[in-house]
Parts: structure tokens; sequence; C-alpha cells
């Protein structure tokens, strides 16, 4: 049988190729910033960033008991708990929608109900490890640490929104869940585990620290010794894993940091070349997209401007952190920061394709009630953020 | 001998397909394949992590990739 799908992306690729005018200057010199983007990645966040989230992420897939965290969904779980460990869990648990959605519906449909479930959907797809890392890497710390704490806040405000909308519905529907998922026995106890993931995300940051504007001080004299606390940290992990740690774990370990590498690498590059291709790299203005259409359309931060963003980013899909290199095009290209958090906000939460699989769950009404307060809230965060930080 | 496998379609379900075809065929074991990819009959099963494979009503595992030697373990 032809698969439909590849003829059409086929299709797709043969009359792009066959229609680009290569000779135009403007398109020349885009495609060759499309790929000095992807240098400029490969040379800057690759190696000390993006590796080492790899194994991170990996390692949090493989020892963290996911099975303990699905207990505080339950129907008899204390509501706060349920609340606060939606808002947070998608640190630990997601990376790609196939644990999102089926997480959402089981935790609306079995579990605690509208409130939690929303809530997690929410937040799940902001706060992930990898997506955290990159976006305070490439984007800055203020993005970064504004994309988490406005994902958890708002998640527990839209939950309790959905809760309280729709509180005669819901009440009906909630029988107990049976969240037992098969547990593994832990070889390891939970200071050894926490011991060996704060190594980790200190090599992480040691790697990646840069070199501050000032020659003085307590960020300068780390900039000046971070190779020898890395090379100290890789020591004091690989007695860790020697100790504490058996073969197979490691394999593992190995296993699933290669999962992830293969399922997002091919998909950050092909992101990293459209993002090059259509807005250039942050400094050099030269690709497909003229900076006024963008700083017409997002510039500044006007209310129009993010929820323009915030509608933008609800409908349209981004794969995997390629949210991350094409919020970097925008902002080079005039887009101002509230609307580029209010994209950030609203855009891994939601796309078009998502929001069929969850009105399949929540139905057409819940869902797009669910929606309209991610836009509403995207926009406002986005208001108070570009306010703060000018 | 009945195994379904679930998940919504993601690359990792896809995987684990491939993986459960293969080690069948390896192994001359007759059984049969069903996929349950509909997110609703998914939770109704008790899943909330997928991939997910279930053997003869019994879940064998929920959220990652099986290796070869599991699948081998369940189908014997």
């Amino acid at each position: 049988m032809v698969d439909r799908r590849k003829l059409l992306i086929f299709i797709g690729i043969f009359a792009a190729i066959y229609f680009i005018p290569f000779d135009a200057p403007r398109v020349e010199q885009s495609l060759l910033e499309a790929f000095h983007l992807l240098q400029y990645y490969a040379r800057e966040h690759v190696l000390f960033c993006l590796i080492p989230a790899f194994f991170i992420a990996g390692a949090i897939a493989n020892f963290i008991s996911q099975g303990a965290v699905l207990r505080y969904f339950g129907a008899g779980a204390k509501k706060w708990v349920s609340y606060s460990i939606a808002s947070v869990s998608g640190a630990i648990l997601a990376v790609c929608s196939c644990t999102i959605l089926p997480l959402f519906a089981g935790i609306y449909n079995r579990g605690a109900g509208i409130g939690p479930a929303t809530a997690f959907l929410y937040s799940g797809p902001a706060i992930n490890v990898l997506a955290i890392i990159l976006t305070a890497q490439v984007l800055g710390w203020q993005l970064g640490l504004a994309r988490i704490v406005f994902a958890v806040i708002f998640a527990i405000i839209i939950g309790l929104l959905m809760n309280w909308f729709f509180r005669e519905e819901d009440k009906e529907r909630t029988d107990a869940i049976d969240t037992s998922v098969a547990s593994e026995e832990e070889s390891r106890n939970p200071l050894q585990n926490l011991a060996y993931f704060l190594v980790m995300i200190l090599i992480l940051i040691f790697a990646t620290w840069t070199e501050p504007d000032m020659a003085s001080g307590f960020w300068h004299a780390v900039y000046e010794i971070k190779w020898f606390l890395v090379v100290g940290l890789l020591i004091i992990l690989g007695i860790m894993l020697k100790s504490w740690f058996d073969k197979d774990e490691l394999v593992s370990w190995m296993g699933s940091t290669w999962e992830f590498a293969e399922l997002i690498l091919p998909l950050l590059v092909a992101g990293v070349l459209i993002a090059g291709f259509l807005m250039g790299r942050p400094e050099a203005e030269a690709g497909l997209i003229p900076s006024e259409w963008v700083a017409a359309l997002v510039g500044g931060n006007s209310l129009v401007a993010n929820l323009t963003a915030s509608v933008i980013g609800a409908f349209m899909y981004f794969a995997t952190l390629t949210e991350i290199p094409i919020m970097q095009g925008l902002l080079g290209l005039g887009m101002g920061n509230g609307p580029a958090l209010a994209l950030l906000l609203a855009g891994p939460a939601l796309s078009l394709p998502n929001m069929l699989v969850i009105r399949g769950v929540l139905g057409t009404k819940k869902t797009l009630v669910f929606i309209g307060l991610v836009i509403v809230m995207a926009t406002v965060a986005g208001m108070i953020y570009g306010n703060l930080v000018v | 001998m009945k195994i379904e496998i679930l998940g919504p379609g993601c690359p990792k379900c896809a995987k684990t397909t491939d993986l459960i075809e293969e080690t069948i065929k390896s192994e001359g074991v007759d059984a049969e394949i069903d996929h349950i990819t509909d997110i609703n009959e998914i939770v109704d099963r008790g899943v909330m992590m997928t991939p997910a494979v279930i053997v003869d009503d019994e879940v064998k595992v929920e959220g990652k990739v099986p290796t070869p030697a599991d699948i081998k373990k369940w189908i014997d």
C-alpha cells in the first residue's frame, strides 16, 4: 500500500524544490542564513547544553518512579495536592505527546477530574526539563524563568477555573481510579538519587557558564575555573555510577538517552533550518521575512501584539523544542518580550492537532473554554512580563 | 495469545510495535496483535502512560519501550 503521508511529503518537497527561485538574492541569502544558524546551534548549544540535557532527561525517564507521581492524581487524593503536583509534574513526566495526552485523559476520566487534568495539560509541555534548559540557554534565563513560573501559576488558575465552570457536570463522573502502575523496586535511596541528579545538573550549569561582562567578582571566578569544576564533577559522577548502579541500569539509561536524542535532534535540525531560512540569525536580519512585518504584528508590548502571539501560538504546531529557534528568530526581528512569552506559554500546550484529541476527551464545549482560557492567560502573562522587563 | 499495543501513534509506540513483531517472528510464536490508538479506550484499560503493552489482559509495561528480552519473557 502507498503510504499517503509520505507521498504527500514527497510531493510537497518536490514542489518546493521545483518552484523556489534560488537565483533571487534574498532567497540565496536566506538559505545561507539557515546554515549559519544551524552552525551556531552546533557550536554553541549542542555539546555542552543539549547533550548533557539528553542524559538528564534519560535519567529522569529511567530512574524516577513515574508511578509514584500518578498516585496524587487519584480521585481520593486531596485537591490541593492534585493541583500542585499536576502543575509541576510535567518537569519529570513529559517530553512528547505520547505521555501528555493519555495521562491527561486518565486524570480527567478516572481520577482527580477536570481541574487537575487541565492544569497538567497546560503546564506539562511547557516545563519539561529539555524545554526549560534550552529556553534559558538560547533565549536568556529571564525568559526561561518566566516561562516556568507563569506556566505553573497559570496551570493552577486554569485548572481551578475549569473546575469551577463545570463543577456540576464533573460530580457525576469521577469514579475511583486504579493508579497502580507496575512499580519497580528501587536500588538506591532517595538521597542517592537526589545527589546523582544534582551532580548532573551542576555539570550542565558549569559547562554552559558564559563569560560575564566584568572581569572580576564571583561570576568571573567561576568562569575561570569552570572546566576544573566540570572535570571534578564528572569524576564524582563516575564514582557514583560505579558504586550505585548496576550494568543493566546503565544500559537502559543510555537507551533512553539515545531515544530522546533520536526523537528530538532531527526535529530540532529541521526547526533550526526553517527558522534560519525564514528569519535569519538574530543580529543578521537576512531571513526571508522582513523585520517590519514581525514588528508590525507582534512588536512592542501592546494588547494586540500579545493577543496575536497567543492566538498564533495556540493554533500552530511546534514539534518538541522547535519553538525555541523560532522564538529566537522572531525576537531577533523585533518581537517584544511580552509577546514572546505569550507565544511560549500558548504554543506547546496547544496546537490544532492536539485540540482535536482534547475535544475527543473533553467534548466541544469544555475544549473551547480551555482554549479560550489559555489564550487569555497567555496574553495576560505577556502583558505583565513585557511591562516588567524592558 | 493476544497482544495489545496501546498508544496514540507516537514514534515510541511505532518502535514498540516493530520490536514485538520482530520478536514474535523470530520466536515463532502464534500471537494476535491488536493496536489501540483511541485515547479514551486506552484510558478505559487503566493505562495512563504510553506506549503500553497488554498480553492476555495483563498490563506488562507502561510508559516506555520494552526491551527485546522483556518481550521474550512475556511470550514464552
